[in-house]
């Protein structure tokens, strides 16, 4: 059997830079991926999407953006495009089209069997990422059989939709970018959302990401944020790649009308939540802190004369009385678009390591049974870990830990 | 990263026991299953009167330390005897204290101290539903309001996120705006 140092599961930008941070400590190891380097990036997304973040956030470990555009967006295909010349450039051991069937641990090593026969390891690296199943809700069962229901990895453009109204459930980044397309599209389109995060595009002439980079919000680790596992599942903040607003105000001033939290199916009627106008205030309050530290950072670094002044979006606009129902019979609705999340599927770790939820239990990425690690959740060591702009930091620390962990392994 | 600081906030909520319920209750889910009880007896007319003595929690029966009791009629308006508030008076009533809890406990965990708060809570209702008058219209409330007024040691924003977090972790207020399923039946 084939017996390596360490096997990274996943050839997206986590496993490349922790590929490459192995590769610069000299560890041997392989990366597995099951199709192409980068595969999500150019399978499970749709036609008109773009990065969230800009250019010059989206460099790799060792390699920063040095194109043209630096506050451009890039394409997923574009982007796949970079991890692909990562690979070459940095000559990192990929191996693709590997399906990886099972993670285990017999008594002295790990164990990956693959479609090309097992390999055995000191060391696993779980960077198969935080989206790979769609997260619907179960009441989804219940949506009636004629109306047409897709999740996100499978939506490419408005034609996949059948004609007429569309319900968008969900006001992350996908939800709110879903449903302008669709309304740019002619369609009568209704947005559901419970908690979300609104940012603007730019705040003070600059980037969001900007603000978020220099005030030291992505950085704050995981032991620095107050109820770490609610900031875990945060939806994305309301944002598109490129210039415009996709928030509620954005999406209601071209037409689509905003409801609560979809919550439940009853006699035949979509129900939706009576809270947005909280959570509507609540997205507008974290906003204005962002602004707030954005602010002092700019007073403090006596740069105010070289920035746009402050120009806060208003407050979010919500109908006074939202629909709390809507009938499935009423012909309103013909399709949904599930814009709830993904999940991770780590189905291929047949190892004790996950809690009473079935969520992977870790500790900024090192995992329960030693030499095991995972990269590329929302929050693994801190706030920017699932930002491409994490990677590299989250790399070079668990690269420190995986060697360490290798070299008592060895004196064991 | 905790930190030690002197703590001189107090709204009267034991902090420290309530974090330390959340982390008991995080290693056993199934002390976290509750059931409230309610138990209403009529008494005449439109007046009936609710007891409530305990609940079930923590894996068992818990008692209370003394029997509450709630009396519900209708004003005279309604030909009724005004013996207490109305049901949607006392739903009302459950909104306005649970965010009010919420607050208290929230600012605690948060170091603001409250000096006072008063919440004012209205609710819309057109009596042409209950009365059967029109179909189209709803027996409960069309919308509810719910107006703060707080003088606490803390910035408008500050208050502003107190109240905010006191919806998001208040029960009534999901029971209220969240559909909950009801099942009746006869003994």
């Amino acid at each position: 059997m084939k017996t390596t140092s360490a096997i990274i599961i996943g050839a997206g930008q986590t496993g490349l830079a922790m590929s490459q941070a192995l590769s610069s400590r000299r560890i041997p190891h392989v990366v597995l991926e099951r199709g192409a380097v980068g595969e999500a990036w150019r399978s499970q997304r749709w036609d008109s999407l773009c990065m969230l973040t800009p250019n010059w956030a989206n460099g790799l470990p060792q390699a920063p953006y040095n194109g043209p555009d630096p506050h451009g967006f890039m394409t997923p295909d574009e982007f796949a495009g970079q991890l692909e010349k990562y690979v070459r450039d940095f000559a990192l051991p990929v191996k693709e089209n590997i399906n990886v069937n099972r993670v285990w641990h017999d008594s002295t090593h790990f164990r990956v069997d693959t479609s090309d026969g097992p390999i055995a390891a000191e060391s696993v690296i779980l960077a198969t990422g935080a989206a790979s199943r769609p997260n619907v809700p179960s009441f989804a069962d219940d949506v009636p059989e004629w109306i047409f229901q897709i999740t996100l990895d499978r939506y490419k453009n408005p034609r996949n939709l059948p004609n007429g109204g569309v319900l968008v459930v969900g006001g992350s980044a996908s939800g709110v970018q879903m449903a302008r397309e669709l309304r740019n599209a002619g369609r009568p389109v209704i947005l559901s959302t419970g908690n979300h995060v609104r940012l603007p595009r730019r705040y003070r002439n600059r980037d969001i990401e900007t603000w978020l980079d220099v005030t030291g919000v992505l950085d704050q680790l995981t032991t620095e944020i107050g109820d770490v596992e609610r900031a875990k599942r945060l939806p994305s903040p309301q944002l598109q790649g490129g210039t415009d607003d996709v928030d509620l105000n954005a999406l209601q001033s071209i037409g689509v009308s905003i409801v609560g939290r979809f919550s439940a199916i009853r006699d035949g009627e979509a129900l939706f939540s009576g809270g947005l106008s909280h959570v509507a205030n609540s997205a507008d309050l974290k906003m204005n802190r962002l602004f707030d530290l954005a602010d002092a950072w700019i007073e403090e670094h006596g740069v105010a004369d070289e920035i746009a002044p402050a120009d806060r979006p208003g407050a979010t606009v919500v109908p006074v009385n939202p629909r709390l129902s809507i009938p499935f019979d009423g012909g309103e609705i013909r399709s949904i678009v599930w814009a709830t999340g993904f999940r991770p599927d780590f189905s291929y770790v047949d190892l004790p390591v996950f809690d009473r939820r079935g969520d992977l239990i870790h500790s900024g990425g090192v995992c329960t049974v030693p030499g095991l690690f995972v990269m590329g959740l929302p929050f693994l060591r801190r706030r920017r870990s699932h930002h491409i702009s994490g990677v590299a930091k989250d790399a070079q620390e668990l690269g420190d830990l995986i060697a360490k962990h290798l070299r008592l392994w060895r004196a064991a | 990263m905790t930190q030690q600081t002197e703590v001189t906030t107090d709204n009267g909520v034991d902090l420290a026991a309530i974090l330390d319920a959340r982390n008991a209750l995080t290693d056993a889910p199934e002390a976290a299953q509750f059931t409230w009880r309610a138990e209403c007896d009529w008494i005449n007319g439109v007046h009936s009167k609710t007891t409530i003595t305990g609940f079930y929690g923590l894996g068992e029966e818990q008692e209370r330390s003394k029997e509450f009791g709630i009396d519900a009629d209708h004003p005279p308006q309604f030909s009724a005897s005004d013996e207490g508030a109305t049901p949607v008076e006392i739903v009302l009533s459950g909104l306005a204290s649970c965010l009010m809890a919420g607050l208290a406990t929230v600012a605690q965990n948060r170091d603001i101290q409250l000096r006072s708060a008063k919440a004012r809570v209205e609710g819309d209702m057109d009596l042409q539903g209950i009365m059967g008058i029109n179909s189209d219209v709803r027996n409960g409330f069309r919308s509810i309001r719910v107006e703060f007024e707080i003088d606490a040691d803390a910035t408008p924003d500050e208050v502003a996120a107190l109240v905010a977090q006191s919806q998001k972790r208040s029960a009534v207020f999901d029971i209220i705006t969240n559909p909950s399923l009801v099942h009746v039946t006869i003994k």
